[in-house]
């Protein structure tokens, strides 16, 4: 196997497996569109990244968790819905993304890389700041995992049971925030909520338990990679977006296998 | 009397500039049921919230007893049809416990036959007593439930209601619950709070549904349940304000 297609295949699995558990809670907590206002704002994270001459994961992380408190901060002082606000937000980084990009001659930079992501340009140093991501962000979400679900289920109720709610959602954002950093280069900005939704979506109908649809999610991820990277490979098809369409593919199969 | 869990007094909290509780109070011994009863948007759940913890009032003294431990128990609990979570695993999520614990406090409720349902497939009636079990796990020493026979046929609510009887007894807690229908309650509370933004009337059960700012915020059907009487000494218009204009003489219950 040549060396940029192992490095596409174990940036991708790293990715995947880390989805499987944050994607159920992006899912279960209906946090989807905030996913997507995160990711959309990692392109202005790129941008302050390439300006200040810093590292680009890192960049990136920063843009989103202050995007991220900056929404909280908003949400508490104004009356508009989130979902108005989210949009907002959204579009508006990106924009302010590709407009600072622009004001900078110098930079030769691939545009559409960042927007679809370029997995089969994945180096040796990209992929240990994925895979270290991916690892921190996993063994994060291991004492987490339980705080998590309480609030999820009810925040008050967790909050009189003496756990620190806002503490741990604002974790919660912060994981999302790295993932979003990592996935940036395998799927690209505008495709990196499909990767964190779809596959939990998909093991959502044959899941009982919340571990086992986290695990069934990291699994169908795991495939969606390998099959999109085959995708890929031989058809010459983009490689994000072949696995964001094996991922469909395999949300739609979830519907044809029985349920128990 | 018995040791004092919880005392709150003069508490203020304005939403918005509208005030919601003005100077309320409110008390709970262990081992006693205390109901708040009050038409809607009286400050019931403001009130409950601010002994939870959940709300800073703007003003006045929250007091509870040093670690004292709360068992919650919320009006409704949405849980987002994508979650797969069992009762068991519901229960679990109240640190160290156990299969066997889970199941015993499910037991105490007479819920143990859906220990093992999905969440979201139980019926209301079940819902509310694994709610209920779920504040028992945590050995309250008070417990809050804010309407708990929500979403209950009648002949489950009186049922329930004997349940929080006999758990009171059991745990010899302090229950402090929030509750719309006003006979059944009656029958099962030690201390009825009469709230209307303010403390309107407390006190026994008997007492309380005879008196007339009872009567006047629940209306004349309410007076069928009445047992006492006693002079009330001022009116509420619609939002619950006491009308200005007519003189007010505070009465032996008045606690404002």
């Amino acid at each position: 196997m040549p060396d940029f297609l192992l490095n596409a295949l174990l940036a991708g699995l790293a990715l995947a497996l880390v989805a499987g558990p944050l994607g159920s809670f992006v899912v279960w907590r209906r946090m989807a569109y905030f996913g997507d206002t995160l990711s959309h704002a990692a392109l202005f994270g790129v941008a302050l990244g390439l300006m200040l001459d810093v590292n680009l994961t890192l960049a990136v992380t920063v843009g989103c968790v202050l995007l991220a408190l900056l929404l909280v901060t908003l949400q508490q002082r104004q009356p508009l819905a989130s979902d108005t606000l989210l949009g907002i937000l959204a579009h508006s980084t990106l924009s302010l993304g590709l407009v600072s990009l622009s004001f900078m001659d110098d930079v030769r930079i691939d545009l559409m890389g960042y927007l679809f992501g370029d997995l089969l340009a994945v180096g040796p140093a990209e992929l240990a700041w994925i895979v270290g991501g991916s690892a921190l962000v996993l063994l994060m979400l291991i004492p987490l995992w339980r705080p998590l679900l309480a609030i999820t289920v009810h925040e008050e109720l967790a909050k009189v049971e003496g756990l620190p709610v806002a503490a741990i959602r604002l974790a919660l954002m912060l994981l999302i925030a790295v993932v979003i950093a990592v996935a940036m280069k395998i799927v690209g900005v505008l495709l990196i909520t499909s990767l964190l939704i779809i596959p939990a979506a998909a093991a959502q109908r044959h899941a009982r338990t919340p571990e086992q649809m986290a695990l069934g999610a990291s699994l169908l991820g795991i495939v969606a990679v390998c099959l999109g990277l085959a995708l890929s490979w031989f058809e010459d098809t983009p490689a994000g977006p072949s696995i964001v369409v094996s991922a469909a593919a395999l949300f739609l199969l979830s519907f044809a296998w029985p349920k128990r | 009397m018995s040791e004092v869990l919880l005392r709150l007094d003069d508490i203020h909290v304005h939403f918005a500039r509208q005030a919601v509780l003005e100077g309320a109070q409110l008390q709970v011994h262990r081992g006693e049921i205390v109901t708040l009863i009050g038409p809607n948007g009286a400050g019931k759940t403001t009130l409950v919230r601010t002994v939870l913890g959940l709300l800073e009032p703007d003003r006045g003294l929250v007091w509870r007893k040093p670690r004292l431990r709360i068992g919650y128990m919320p009006q409704k609990l949405h849980v987002d049809a994508t979650l797969p979570l069992s009762v068991l695993r519901f229960l679990r999520l109240v640190p160290r416990v156990d299969r066997t614990r889970a199941l015993a406090a499910l037991h105490e409720v007479g819920a143990e036959h859906v220990i093992d349902s999905p969440l979201q497939k139980i019926s209301g009636g079940e819902m509310q007593r694994v709610l209920l079990a779920r504040a028992l796990l945590r050995e309250p020493e008070l417990l809050v439930l804010d309407e708990p026979v929500q979403g209950v046929d009648v002949a489950g609510q009186a049922e329930l209601y004997r349940l929080i009887g006999v758990l009171r007894d059991r745990y010899h807690c302090g229950v402090l619950m929030v509750s719309h229908d006003l006979h059944l309650v009656m029958s099962a509370t030690d201390q009825v709070v009469c709230l209307n933004r303010h403390v309107c009337c407390s006190g026994h059960p008997e007492q309380v549904s005879s008196d007339p700012a009872f009567v006047e915020l629940f209306g004349q059907d309410a007076r069928s349940l009445a047992i006492y009487h006693h002079q009330h000494d001022h009116s509420h218009d619609l939002h619950g304000s006491v009308v200005v204009g007519k003189p007010h003489v505070h009465g032996p219950n008045c606690k404002h």
